[in-house]
């Protein structure tokens, strides 16, 4: 389906990341936001808070994140497209709430402009330490998706990216931007609505008394109904089965659990997207995420002067995680390379997935920086050797 | 939040010797009166007893029985709920109930409505989500005291203050049941709660002084006896506008009557019956409810005052004239 034309504001504009973002979870269809103000990430509320009321869309702010994701989890079963946003430490509150999300299945997109942590931490200054949260942040065994924008413009394509494969697959998607992109003011171009592919929520065509609101059939992501249209299911965070009912049979339990990751990690390959360049005949690979991937193009470049033979792995999907592609590259290179602004996360993924064929190196950074290119450099120059 | 159901029964067997476990059915009203056959035996494959029972169109008679322990008051007041919703003919396709967790937050599951069971506190964040983006449906939160008002309490004070359309009936039963018992934001001081073992010592929330001090544009309370005032006021609030709230003093057999030696539900009902004074109009800083004293019940506000949906509309309306487009009552859902 196309997007809406009345959200899409089509041209070339001068937009930071956060902006940005808020243009593309318009242009995607949403029309619910609720959010709680901090820094780094208010200026994506703020300006929903100027279009929505031109567009037919609510905002509200409420009173904490905790209240910010559950109002989007129960805004989403209305049928709307929805989204919340904000930084670590509301991240941690809205924890629950994913959860929730997550076991209902409900299609919701999450920002997180990550700054320094832990705890209050850097509030204004850049972090990337909240990629573990991300994936693992609430109870329980479950799988989502996660985004790295690099740039305002990626922050307008993969916020609509986010709300797609939200639809697609009845899960939170997260958009993990960092401060750097998301205060970064660049050329954004928004193209025609024609030209912008969005996916609609996939409301059952089933007669009320046919519906059972978590069966499957060979597509692992069951059909959705909305509240209000005589369906009268019910939806719970217990687990439950095909009727959505509570239930503490072990059987149902593993049906579900097991359906609510592999809808993920089955479906790897067609939600994986990466960049790669200069990987084909290299020594050395850089994997690197969101501004750090831009800083690290410095740092090949530098040592590249040093005859370093590198390439690099952007993750613009950093979950699930592309373990295949590196398991590939780490039976031909000789080592990866992985600067990050924290210290250490993604490079347990590169290590685990490279299983002992290719050295990995963690190139870390404590944040409210980013990497200076030279440190990324030598270490590539070291591992090449 | 686990408790091992088998075993509740046998709590309310185990309770100590002194305590008087024969109720008098004829001191209760008769109002209240249940055909008590109907309660007492446990239904069958054959039986037909729910299909012929009035609310049966209003229950997942298929998650039947329901997990509340006997002499419960949580499903009186669902019951109450679903004849209001029979006596106003009440649209049930665009009724939904949003619930928390706890005992109370079972009546999600159990009512044959779209129906939400969320996580602990958050009934009415996420309530809110969806009554905002979908303003035709009706909303009612149902959930208990401590998931309300205890680790939800701040929802609940900023819905008030905000006056969301939201109808919220919170069922007190003074402790946290699904847990085994434990001290909750409503406990009256003195109560022996399992968390409290010597007593409470602290200050209970006056919940109808917090709803009405917080702007909510309804306020009653009564006890899980007075099933058709109850019902009239789930009615009253259903016609109305904005933040509504109806708390309803209901007994917790197993645990609170249990731990503090007081009886059965039933001699809670004989309690309710000789202790409730209905004063309709009291002034909410009066209503405190202390250890085993007198209930105040009552409609004890009633005004009208904007909603969040119409300040919102008004608002905008006026700031941005013709440019204003306003979610759709059936929600912003694009189809090209």
């Amino acid at each position: 389906m196309k997007a809406d034309p009345r959200g899409v504001l089509t041209g070339a504009h001068y937009l930071d990341g956060d902006f940005a973002c808020s243009e593309g979870a318009i242009a995607a269809g949403c029309r619910f936001v609720a959010g709680y103000p901090i820094t780094p990430s208010t200026e994506v509320v703020e300006r929903i808070s100027r279009r929505f009321p031109l567009i037919g869309g609510t905002f509200i702010q409420m009173e904490d994140e905790l209240a910010s994701m559950a109002a989007v989890v129960g805004a989403a079963w209305s049928g709307v497209k929805c989204m919340t946003v904000t930084s670590g430490p509301g991240f941690s509150l809205m924890m629950e709430n994913i959860g929730l999300a997550a076991m209902m299945e409900t299609p919701c997109v999450v920002v997180n402009v990550q700054r320094g942590g832990p705890s209050t931490g850097l509030p204004t200054m850049v972090g990337q330490a909240d990629m573990m949260q991300v994936r693992w942040g609430s109870h329980g065994d479950y799988a989502i998706i996660a985004l790295c924008p690099q740039s305002p413009q990626e922050a307008f394509d993969l916020t609509i990216d986010a709300f797609n494969l939200a639809e697609t697959y009845r899960v939170p998607v997260f958009l993990m931007m960092d401060e750097c992109v998301g205060h970064m003011t660049e050329k954004v171009l928004i193209p025609p609505a024609e030209k912008i592919e969005v996916v609609p929520r996939a409301f059952t065509k089933k007669p009320p008394d046919a519906y059972r609101p978590y069966s499957t059939d060979g597509w692992p992501v069951p059909e959705f109904a909305r509240a209000g249209d005589g369906y009268r299911f019910h939806s719970t965070g217990l687990t439950h089965d095909e009727r959505g009912y509570p239930t503490m049979s072990l059987k149902a339990q593993a049906a579900l659990v097991e359906r609510l990751v592999t809808k993920i990690q089955g479906n790897a390959d067609r939600i994986i997207r990466l960049e790669e360049v200069d990987t084909t005949g290299a020594d050395v690979v850089v994997v690197a995420y969101g501004i750090t991937a831009r800083v690290a193009r410095m740092g090949m470049e530098l040592a590249r002067k040093k005859k370093a033979r590198v390439g690099l792995l952007r993750l613009i999907t950093a979950w699930p995680f592309p373990e295949q592609r590196i398991g590939e590259l780490a039976g031909k290179v000789s080592a990866f390379v992985v600067p990050e602004i924290n210290l250490g996360q993604m490079v347990r993924e590169v290590e685990r997935a490279a299983a002992g064929r290719a050295r990995v190196v963690s190139v870390p950074h404590a944040g409210g920086g980013v990497h200076e290119p030279e440190v990324i450099a030598e270490a590539i120059v070291r591992a090449a050797k | 939040m686990s408790t091992n159901l088998n075993s509740l029964p046998e709590l309310v067997t185990n309770s100590p010797p002194d305590v008087e476990l024969n109720g008098s059915p004829e001191a209760v009203a008769p109002e209240e009166s249940e055909p008590r056959s109907s309660v007492l035996r446990q239904p069958t494959a054959e039986d037909i007893w729910f299909d012929e029972h009035p609310i049966a169109p209003f229950v997942r008679t298929e998650r039947m029985p329901h997990i509340w322990c006997p002499s419960c008051g949580i499903g009186t007041v669902m019951k109450c709920y679903a004849s209001a919703l029979e006596a106003m003919g009440a649209d049930l396709d665009k009724t939904v109930v949003v619930s928390g967790i706890g005992c109370t937050g079972r009546v999600a599951g159990y009512v044959n409505l779209d129906s939400f069971h969320t996580t602990h506190g958050r009934a009415i964040p996420f309530a809110t989500g969806l009554k905002l983006s979908r303003p035709e449906l009706k909303v009612t939160v149902f959930s208990g005291d401590g998931d309300l008002c205890g680790i939800g309490g701040n929802h609940f004070i900023h819905a008030a203050r905000r006056n969301m359309d939201l109808l919220v009936i919170l069922v007190n039963n003074f402790i946290y049941g699904m847990t085994g018992g434990q001290n909750a934001p409503t406990t009256p001081a003195g109560a022996k709660t399992a968390t409290m073992s010597f007593g409470n010592f602290e200050p209970a929330f006056n919940l109808p002084h917090l709803a009405a001090s917080c702007g909510a544009s309804y306020v009653a309370r009564w006890t899980a006896l007075h099933v058709r005032r109850l019902t009239k006021a789930i009615q009253e609030a259903s016609a109305k506008k904005g933040f509504r709230f109806i708390e309803v003093i209901a007994p917790c057999s197993t645990l609170y009557a249990r731990l503090n030696k007081i009886g059965t539900g039933l001699d809670l009902m004989q309690f309710y019956h000789d202790s409730a004074v209905v004063q309709n109009g009291a002034d909410t800083r009066e209503v405190d409810i202390t250890y085993q004293d007198h209930i105040v019940c009552g409609k004890f506000v009633d005004r009208e005052r904007p909603t969040f949906l119409e300040m919102m509309h008004d608002h905008y309306g006026k700031v941005l004239g013709d440019r204003y487009v306003p979610t759709p009552p059936e929600g912003s859902v694009y189809h090209d």
